[in-house]
């Protein structure tokens, strides 16, 4: 491959990590630890994850392996998910069902319509792309649901008070902390190549591939994140939602 | 709706306990009968008032006791039909994005602009108002929108928590009116208060006094009718989410 990275060349990637480090150093900013934990913990993982998708990916290796690695990412992502919304009741279950179902619906689009072929070396990045992308919009919506509840305490009593289920009591917040979580993924949809080359394309490119096959891979992988980010938000969204009242229709404090 | 609906009171507490998020006990074996009418509950902030306004509407599910609407044991009705039946006022104006008439219509879906129109005028409201959006109007408007509002689901009963504590005086006084025709128009009526002036002016037909979540004996109460009230600075900035888990503003 023409973009092969030697361990020296991984190396040399490391000066502007240094230069970094010198920075905060002098000026006294105090992010040298960090700077340091974050790029020794990823230089970490991602040797450990390439020897392990060493295994999985061998083409002698059973395709449930590749599906048991997208199952742990799904593990990982929902309790991470669990972690950085600690106020969300029950929220790393409810996250692991969504990219469950999410992950099954955009891997049964991709390969069940033909769109890639069906191999580990294809489920492993494209689960990973679905969950890793999933992951930000599934803290946002998990948060804003809680927060706008919360925040509109009165506004959705008032509603409750004229009888309406809590389902439609809570629509209109519903509705704003969706907007909110799916905004970003829409936008960076849509000023796709303008401003960012995504990912995909990027390491296609840099692999040699040429760029119009590139563009191709690209947009299905991005009309499967969108979409199946779209129903984690959802789900989770609507989950979150509901555990925010009693089967009676009370809101929860 | 059992047999007896129409001679049992409206809401009856029997021995009702409903605790707090850290355990104490907010209201505790209350027992109280609140008859057709007008009805004021009395008592100093934390005495419970608004918990046991939110037990009438099933806001708050007692942890033992029961509550009885008309007879009916509320935990055995649908919450939904019951809230439709037993409007509720807040203290703070809470209208909905929207016009006015929006506003009736979540309450209503099926109103039309004619029933709309009669619903402002029984609270005294301009029909012109329909077509304002709810938040450009004053917050006595607002707040007699809001009865309308509950109105539109054809109550027989509004609780009312402390609905002038955001209102300005000539504001309060008009709610005031509008409250007392609406229970001489044949409404039933439980106001939370802690006004001894305000209720003075609307002369409900009874009083409760609750003290530390139960009934005032004949020397707490005559002690709160006489004395100054404590609570006017608690009060007048109502932030009161710090006490009770399954209740509400006490």
């Amino acid at each position: 491959m023409n973009g092969d990275v030697g361990w020296w060349g991984l190396a040399a990637s490391l000066v502007l990590v240094v230069v970094a480090l010198v920075v905060s150093l002098v000026r006294g900013l105090r992010l040298e630890r960090d700077l340091v934990v974050a790029a020794v913990r990823a230089v970490a993982q991602l040797v450990a994850v390439g020897y392990v998708l060493l295994v999985i990916l061998d083409e002698d290796a059973p395709l449930v392996l590749a599906f048991a690695w997208v199952a742990l990412m799904i593990a990982i992502a929902a309790t991470t998910v669990g972690r950085r919304a600690p106020e969300v009741p029950d929220v790393t279950r409810l996250t692991a069902a969504a990219m469950a179902a999410s992950s099954t619906v955009a891997l049964g689009v991709a390969f069940g319509l033909g769109v890639f072929p069906l191999e580990a070396r294809v489920v492993v990045p494209v689960g990973g792309m679905i969950i890793g992308n999933a992951l930000g919009a599934t803290v946002v919506v998990a948060r804003r649901v809680v927060a706008e509840l919360r925040d509109k305490r009165l506004d959705v009593e008032a509603r409750l008070a004229l009888g309406q289920p809590s389902a439609e009591a809570a629509r209109p917040f519903l509705r704003e902390a969706l907007r909110t979580a799916l905004i970003p993924q829409i936008e960076s949809t849509k000023a796709v190549g303008l401003i960012a080359l995504p990912g995909t394309m990027t390491g296609l490119i840099l692999a040699g591939v040429p760029p119009v096959d590139a563009v191709r891979v690209q947009a299905a992988v991005m009309f499967l994140i969108l979409g199946s980010v779209a129903i984690n938000v959802v789900v989770v969204g609507l989950g979150v939602s509901r555990s925010m009242f009693t089967d009676d229709h009370r809101l929860r404090r | 709706m059992s047999e007896n609906a129409g001679v049992a009171p409206l809401f009856e507490l029997d021995g009702v306990r409903v605790d707090g998020d850290d355990g104490e006990p907010i209201l505790h074996d209350l027992t109280a009968s609140i008859p057709s009418g007008l009805t004021v509950v009395l008592g100093p902030s934390g005495s419970g008032k608004s918990t046991m306004l939110r037990l009438c509407n099933r806001f708050v599910v007692p942890a033992a006791g029961t509550v009885r609407f008309r007879g009916d044991d509320v935990a055995g009705l649908d919450p939904l039909t019951h809230r439709r039946r037993v409007g509720m006022v807040f203290q703070r104006p809470t209208m909905f994005d929207g016009t006015v008439f929006e506003n009736l219509l979540v309450a209503a879906p099926e109103l039309d602009r004619d029933r709309a129109g009669v619903l402002l005028e029984r609270v005294a409201l301009d029909p012109e108002l329909l077509d304002r959006a709810g938040e450009v109007i004053s917050g006595g408007e607002a707040q007699r929108a809001t009865v309308a509002r509950a109105l539109a689901t054809d109550p027989d009963v509004l609780l009312l928590d402390e609905p002038t504590s955001a209102l300005d005086p000539a504001s309060t006084r008009q709610l005031e009116q509008t409250i007392t025709d609406l229970v001489a128009g044949g409404l039933g009526v439980v106001w939370v208060t802690h006004e001894l002036e305000q209720v003075e002016r609307i002369a409900p037909d009874h009083r409760i006094v609750l003290v530390d979540g139960r009934p005032a004996d004949a020397h707490e109460t005559d002690h709160y009718l006489h004395a100054e009230p404590l609570d006017h600075a608690a009060d007048e900035h109502p932030d009161h989410h710090t006490r009770d888990s399954s209740g509400g503003p006490s």
